[in-house]
């Protein structure tokens, strides 16, 4: 049985350490280790991004990496995103436009659009679907998903 | 998951020996989007983990006169963010921009997708129509094979036990040419190949003729397929549609896919000229426009 291994991280801004065993995927640890459970297990194989998580800024399913490759680096997950009384302008618009979806898909949606106006503040519908394409809901259409984005996106740049 | 070992080795010559220390029951993770899914399924039970993300040669990406170096551990979106590669390669953009979503694109390696040797590699037939060359280091040292030459079987590489991919090199496109990647996926994103076509052409000075040209195939067979000849019937030949017919034709006729979930024999048969026809049309565009 494979030890446990001692991981020095940067999660949502703050020194962690935690065990692992090498075979527990950053979505275990998160979830099972440091008891974050915002972040959430769809699929578990790469495809539904509910488990969308930022490391070293680049949006990534946390499913599809191992804990230990958390060594070194920065990880932020939506518990990093905004609070109850001060929401980040995604949570808000997501609430406005009725973006807000169950709570399996929602935190993934709020990283993965946290990434795209990271990286393109001023996206284009077309960009915001592409990046919403790896979040997967069966529930509902994207528009009004679509929407909030786009509506943060002039929140953030007004602010 | 299985239990396994996890070593993240700093240089080439440590990984070499973890490699070879572990007897073949080792794999190198680099974005894990199929090694750490295909684990978790039970289809792979290496013992030892070899992350190669932190060795400098395996993170290279760097554009030189004489051409493109990818280290395999440079994820698709560090390829594509790459302002200047992304204009000097846009054929290489066309499949890694298109792998998965954003989320995989953010760790997905060409390297990885290489290694996986899934007939359905998307990066695979632009490798090979670009003429590119992986860079492999073993204990005896390293050596060089073209990217045609590493797929061997389904899931299989020509790689031994104790060798790991360094890097590909994709030579420096000749002046007058162009590159394309198309693929048929039922939704828009989001799915893997049911036949995808990459290929790259070099016409004359006055673009009116085919020098020579490069076609390789996805989804169609075992393996990626490098269709030699149907390229090789190009060179010397006007550009034009009847010598798009001709290429397309003898690309379809090596193609030998199978029927399954995803598609039928003939189907994909249909689409393997289709989407040559349209990727030589758009390689030849963009060659003139070069
Ligand atoms: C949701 C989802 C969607 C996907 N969509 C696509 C798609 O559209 N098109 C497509 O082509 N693929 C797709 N894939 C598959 C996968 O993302 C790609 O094949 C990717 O390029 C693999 O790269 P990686 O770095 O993640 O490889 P890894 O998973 O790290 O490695 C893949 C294999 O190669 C071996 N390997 C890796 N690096 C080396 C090396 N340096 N030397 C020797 N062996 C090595 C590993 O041991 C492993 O067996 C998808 C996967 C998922 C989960
Ligand atoms: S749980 Fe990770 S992508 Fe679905
Ligand atoms: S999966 Fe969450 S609302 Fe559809």
């Amino acid at each position: 049985m494979a030890k446990k291994t001692h991981v020095e991280t940067t999660l949502n801004g703050d020194a962690r350490e935690f065990l692992v065993e090498p075979r527990q995927s950053l979505l275990e640890t998160l979830r099972d280790v440091l008891q974050l459970t915002g972040t959430k297990e769809g699929c578990n194989d790469g495809n539904c991004g509910a488990c969308s998580v930022l490391m070293d800024g680049v949006l990534v399913n946390s499913c599809c990496v191992l804990g230990v490759e958390a060594q070194g680096r920065t990880v932020e997950t939506i518990e990093g995103m905004g609070t109850t009384d001060n929401l980040h302008p995604l949570q808000q618009a997501f609430i406005e436009e009725t973006g807000m979806q169950c709570g399996i898909c929602t935190p993934g949606f709020l990283i993965a659009s946290k990434a795209l106006l990271q990286k393109t503040p001023n996206p284009t519908e077309d960009e915001v679907r592409l990046w919403l394409a790896g979040n997967l809901c069966r529930c509902t259409g994207y528009d009004k998903l679509v929407r909030a984005v786009l509506k943060a996106s002039k929140a953030m740049e007004a602010a | 998951m299985h239990y396994f070992d996890y070593a993240a080795p700093t240089s080439l010559g440590e990984a070499v020996k973890l490699l070879a220390g572990a007897r073949g029951d080792a794999r190198i993770l680099a974005g894990g989007t199929d090694l750490i899914v295909n684990m978790r399924v039970g289809r792979r039970k290496p013992g030892l983990v070899v992350d190669g993300k932190h060795i400098p040669e395996l993170n290279e990406l760097s554009l030189k006169t004489g051409g493109l170096t990818i280290g395999a551990a440079v994820s698709c979106r560090r390829i594509w963010e790459h302002a200047e590669i992304a204009k000097r390669f846009p054929a290489l953009i066309d499949s890694a921009s298109l792998i998965g979503s954003v989320h995989i694109q953010g760790r997905a390696t060409v390297g990885g997708n290489l290694c996986n040797a899934a007939p359905s590699g998307d990066t695979i037939p632009v490798l090979i129509a670009l003429g590119a060359v992986a860079k492999i280091m073993g204990p005896k040292g390293t050596r060089e094979v073209a990217a045609e030459d590493i797929c061997v079987a389904p899931g299989k590489t020509s790689l031994a036990d104790d060798e790991l991919l360094v890097s590909v090199f994709i030579p420096a496109p000749a002046a007058n040419s162009g590159a394309f990647y198309l693929r048929f996926i039922p939704r828009n994103e989001m799915d893997i190949a049911i036949a995808g076509t990459g290929v790259s052409v070099v016409l004359d000075a006055g673009k009116k003729n085919f020098v020579s040209a490069r076609i390789s195939l996805a989804s169609v067979g075992p393996t990626p397929i490098f269709a030699r000849e149907a390229g090789a019937l190009l060179a010397g030949k006007p550009v034009g549609e009847d010598s798009i017919q001709l290429a397309a034709d003898a690309a379809q006729a090596v193609a030998k896919p199978i029927t399954d979930m995803r598609g039928t024999v003939e189907q994909r048969k249909h689409l393997v000229k289709v989407l040559t026809t349209r990727a030589l049309r758009a390689a030849v565009e963009r060659a003139k426009g070069a």
